[in-house]
């Protein structure tokens, strides 16, 4: 059985190039130009998938990417990819593919069950079913619903496979290549203007490849040859195949996906596929329709298929989708696929046609019925007879349905389009604003017969490019028969029994009727009931369907009851393909500091802050762990000096005549007065009063400073000083640059910092008096390198924070090293930085946390009352200063061997664990090499009266409730000698 | 969303980042009685209109250029861009 429902003659796959393939593990032969879906049709294969809740037997139904059913599992390991509709991958030798979606083969599912259940599983059963009891929800019914729901599977592992994005500017966006985007790409471009003409399809013409039309007096697709080929040779235009339009934003601004690679057997490097955003100053829509089905009784069997489709099959593929077809319509469509597959040798059982009138044709052999329907279908894996609504039942194994086309209006709904019902052509047209520059074009306005498609197209094409600026030319549009199709609108018949509208979803006739009877009538709550069009298809098949049986049940007309819409994207996106080239380590920028090579050569490990990394330590042979070398660098600094690479520490530099004014404004406290040559501490208060930021900044000179942030807030401190500067004091005199990148600094600290420093920096006076705490000064290093020295201290130890231009960084952290080997001199890194900022009592993002006021933290003086800063004012309302707010505190564990943990809760000895006895948290701990314990900085409430009170920190997550004391935050050093000495 | 930069011409808003209402450029005086309440206001409420909206955004990926984009909320159209000081220096002329 292979390859053997071929037409003889017959469609457009070339037959000189066999292709291999299989599905679920068995071989089959199509050809180059063939989908999965036509080769499996070739090949005789009819059941393909399981339904998504009921798993009933599933076959193919469309030929196009608004298939429902045809979901298959692509490709194997790595490059596996889920819920591929068979209807649009291209076939390519060595190609396999799998059925999903069922326990067991295929063709015996063992979820099959769930078909048995309908009854319970009918519209709104997950609100109404797995309540009771309330603690099987997380253990039975969870896992149960979590096994059973999904399609297809992931690989689990990354994906293999790489996309990516880019960018394109045009004057006409055209999306669709069939007869009406084909003639307004002819006619704009030969206008002269940049067109893009984007088509899902592998080739140009649309519909005109499944139909038999003519055009000009020749075969269609030999027009649509010529006007490729006129396309292709002129400038400017570009022509995009295997690329769909999924999505219509702001502005004439689209998205497209392109498949690069997917109809080959690898992708060998190359982008799998590409998402462009096109930025457009005109678009045409001219995405076709989409044909619909009509609800009867089992109408989901394998064999059951849309009418367009099947003609389709037959006149692309050379496919005939049965032994013995029958069709059933309501409208003259129908009727070309009786004529094209009596054409092409198909052998048709039966016509029926909904409608009461006399036959359009007769063909020898064929049965026609007029005025009747199919009320049920046979056949348990695949149709074998259906039954009509006269009685007479007919021998048939496909069946094809047309009740109508559908406009393809989704990309004139992604802003504000409403579509407005066309009674004559029995479907939605587009309607409301369109987005800006948009127009429609051919059968997606409702111009459903081809001559009118090619005229609106051309017509468009040069109305646009007049609008332009631009001039048409005279060109006719090409000319083709003009034969309106008459349809009258049938939907559903009657009857008891399940009658599918969403094949995807599972969703009944009965389900739309459950819905009314239970108040969800409105589209809207239609679809979210029933889930009606949610599912990955978006409904293209079924939306216009239960919009109509939902109109009859409510006894409202179908423009009355009215559309739900359509969001991008028209078809699905992978993620991978959203993602582009920004995953893992590619998600962001790596910032590497100029030292970053000498610290990796030296044993440090590096941790991620925002996108620098920086040396957590240095790792020495012989340490145990991290622990070990944290408390050796900690010594190292308090007992000779210690070097850190500050350098991500946001740096901005400020000059102007206004520059002290405008500091004193972002500050909360004073800067108009810092003398030249002298750093002050800042604090950077919310408008709101809440602390922001903190950071120390340098006098340079009278109209310069440099302002330190820390390394997470250096842009959106930056950025709201600009928006001071800008929105809030234009008139000042002031300028703003970020220097973070230009300047590699480093921190020096412990005893010896003096002695090292003085063997470094050139003729500066380092005694005390000559250079003392909190001074700075440009100075040059090493014999005239310049640089910049800061006496401040984040360690409390005598420190310096010495800065060079950043392409020095390199040499000055080796001369350093150098300089200070006769002081053991310890580079250390972030996590010893903050075991001393914990001992000092300084605070960092743990206690500037967003929600933490100044007199929260101990430095409720620094907001100064006597001028204005961004903040001040606010920071004045009660709560935010009453006197029974939380204080910054130091803790440590009254038994010296026990841990802390950030996080716990402090509680009153005794106190039962209930919010009320709050009183306050754990915000950073460390253990102490120091003091040789652990300890942790918090905030308890009024904690400043409280040093030397035992209290609880409690912590419910670890499991762990120990005594700790509360003392003051700063427990090296408090009077600061040491720094100041 | 494409804005329409007075210097730079049209940029991609993926270049901006969106503060967001443009009366937070009106910042009140702190030493007026009432200026809790005055800052309160300037603060928290916000109109929401459907329809023209003044909006502060920032060229971050740009010229660091704060602009006051008047964008028709239910449309998205833009009708008015200006530089943010520009419109500052406006307002403190005529204030």
């Amino acid at each position: 059985m292979t390859d053997n429902y071929r037409l003889p003659e017959s469609g457009k796959v070339d037959r000189s190039k066999p292709l291999n393939f299989s599905f679920n593990g068995k071989d089959m032969v199509g050809y180059a130009g063939d989908t999965l879906a036509s080769a499996l049709l070739a090949n005789g294969t009819r059941l393909v998938a399981r339904s998504f809740k009921y798993h009933r037997p599933r076959g193919i139904f469309t030929a196009g990417s608004e298939e429902p059913n045809a979901m298959v599992q692509l490709r194997s390991g790595d490059h596996t990819e889920p819920n591929t509709r068979a209807t649009v991958a291209e076939l390519f030798d060595g190609l396999t593919a799998t059925s999903q979606n069922h326990r067991g083969p295929l063709n015996f599912d063992l979820m099959a069950v769930n078909d048995l259940l309908s009854p319970f599983l009918s519209a709104g059963f997950y609100y109404k079913t797995f309540m009771w009891p309330r603690a099987f929800w997380e253990k039975v019914y969870e896992p149960i619903i979590r096994s059973a729901a999904g399609l297809g599977k992931l690989s689990g592992n990354e994906d293999p496979d790489q996309y990516d994005k880019g960018f394109l500017h045009c004057d006409l966006l055209i999306a669709g290549a069939g007869p009406a985007g084909l003639s307004a790409a002819l006619s704009a471009a030969r206008a002269g203007a940049r067109v893009i003409l984007a088509e899902e399809d592998a080739i140009i013409g649309g519909r005109l490849n499944a139909e038999t039309h003519e055009i000009a007096g020749d075969s269609a697709d030999v027009w649509a040859e010529t006007a490729r080929a006129e396309l292709a040779a002129m400038p400017n235009v570009r022509i995009m195949t295997r690329t769909t339009v999924v999505g219509a934003f702001d502005h004439g601004i689209y998205s497209a996906v392109e498949r690069k690679t997917d109809h080959l057997a690898t992708s060998a490097g190359k982008p799998r596929q590409v998402l462009w955003r096109i930025y457009t100053k005109r678009a045409i829509v001219a995405g076709g329709a989409t044909e619909r089905a009509v609800a009867f009784k089992n109408n989901d069997r394998p064999g059951i298929m849309l009418a367009g489709s099947v003609r389709a099959y037959a006149n692309r593929f050379g496919v005939a989708t049965g032994d013995a077809v029958s069709i059933l319509t309501n409208n003259d469509t129908g009727w070309d696929t009786a004529r094209d597959l009596v054409a092409a040798g198909v052998n048709l059982a039966a016509i029926i046609d909904t409608r009461d009138m006399a036959p359009l044709h007769s063909f020898a052999g064929t049965s026609i019925i007029m005025g009747a329907a199919v009320a049920d279908t046979n056949g348990r894996l695949a149709l074998s007879s259906i039954k009509l609504t006269n009685g007479q039942t007919i021998k048939t194994d496909c069946l094809a349905v047309s009740g109508g086309w559908s406009p393809n209006v989704h990309l004139t709904c992604h802003q504000r389009g409403r579509p407005t019902w066309r009674d004559d052509i029995a479907g939605f047209v587009p309607g409301g604003e369109l987005p800006v520059g948009q127009s429609v074009a051919g059968a997606a306005n409702g111009d459903l017969s081809l001559g009118a498609a090619l005229n609106s197209g051309h017509k468009l094409g040069n109305a646009l490019a007049k609008e332009l600026g631009l001039t048409p030319t005279k060109s006719q549009a090409a000319k083709a028969a003009d034969e309106p199709s008459s349809i009258s609108a049938f939907w559903h018949v009657a009857g008891e029994g399940r009658a599918w509208v969403d094949l995807q979803n599972d969703v009944t006739v009965k389900d739309i009727k459950q819905s009314q009877a239970e108040g969800f009538r409105s589209v809207e709550h239609l679809k979210r009931y029933t889930t009606m069009g949610m599912a990955t298809d978006q409904g293209k098949t079924s939306n216009v369907l239960g919009l109509a049986i939902m109109a009859e049940a409510t006894g409202k007309t179908i423009p009355e009851t009215g559309t739900t819409i359509f969001r991008p994207p028209y078809t699905p996106v992978a993620m991978g393909t959203l993602g582009g080239r920004a995953r893992g380590k590619d998600y962001a920028p790596t910032r590497l500091t100029t030292s970053h090579e000498w610290g990796a050569k030296n044993g440090a490990s590096f941790t991620e802050v925002g996108n620098w990394m920086r040396a957590e330590w240095y790792a020495k042979q012989g340490e145990a762990g991290w622990r070990d070398s944290v408390d050796r660098e900690v010594i190292a600094t308090r007992k000779s000096v210690g070097i850190c690479d500050v350098t991500t520490l946001g740096k901005i530099d400020i000059q102007g005549r206004d520059a002290a004014a405008f500091l004193n404004l972002v500050y909360s406290n004073p800067f108009l007065k810092v003398p030249v040559g002298r750093v002050r501490y800042g604090l950077m208060l919310r408008e709101d009063g809440i602390c922001y930021d903190d950071g120390t900044t340098a006098r340079l000179a009278e109209n310069h400073f440099v302002m330190t942030t820390t390394t997470a807030n250096a842009v959106l401190v930056y950025r709201r000083l600009e928006f001071v500067r800008q929105c809030l004091c234009p008139n000042m005199d002031v300028h703003l640059i970020s220097t973070t990148d230009a300047w590699a600094q480093f921190a020096v600290a412990g005893p010896n910092s003096r002695a090292l420093l003085s063997k470094i920096v050139d003729d500066v006076d380092m005694s005390n008096e000559g250079f003392p705490f909190m001074a700075c000064a440009n100075v040059t290093v090493c014999g005239g390198t310049p640089a910049r020295l800061f006496r401040i201290s984040f360690s409390g130890e005598l420190a310096y924070e010495v800065a060079v231009p950043a392409r020095y960084g390199d040499s000055m952290i080796k001369a350093l090293m150098e300089a200070g080997q006769e002081f053991d001199a310890t580079p250390y890194g972030t996590e010893a930085l903050s075991v001393m900022r914990i001992e000092k009592g300084h605070v960092v993002g743990n206690e500037l946390n967003g929600t933490t006021t100044a007199l929260n933290l101990g430095m409720g003086g620094m907001v100064s009352v006597k001028k204005d800063s961004i903040g001040s004012t606010l920071a004045k309302r009660e709560l935010m200063i009453a006197d029974d707010v939380v204080r910054l505190v130091g803790i440590r564990p009254v038994d010296k061997s026990m841990k802390l943990d950030a996080g716990a809760h402090f509680l009153e000895r005794g106190a039962d664990t209930t919010m009320d006895n709050d009183q306050g948290w754990v915000t950073s701990v460390a253990y102490s090499p120091t003091f040789g314990h652990h300890i942790g900085l918090g905030f308890v409430i009024r904690g400043h009266e409280r040093h030397g009170d035992i209290i609880r920190a409690w912590d419910g997550v670890r499991g762990k409730d120990i005594e700790v004391e509360i003392v003051s935050p700063h427990m090296y050093d408090p009077e600061g000698g040491i720094q100041r000495g | 969303m494409i804005i329409n930069h007075p210097t730079l011409g049209p940029r991609d808003a993926a270049e901006f980042v969106h503060l967001g209402d443009a009366t937070l450029m009106n910042r009140p005086d702190w030493q007026a009685e009432d200026a809790v309440e005055q800052f309160h206001e300037y603060l928290y409420q916000r109109d929401n209109p459907a329809g023209d909206y003044r909006e502060l955004w920032y060229h971050e990926q740009g010229d660091r250029s704060w602009l006051v984009v008047t964008r028709n909320t239910l449309t998205h159209e833009i009708t008015d861009v200006q530089m943010a000081r520009d419109v500052a220096m406006q307002q403190a002329k005529s204030s």
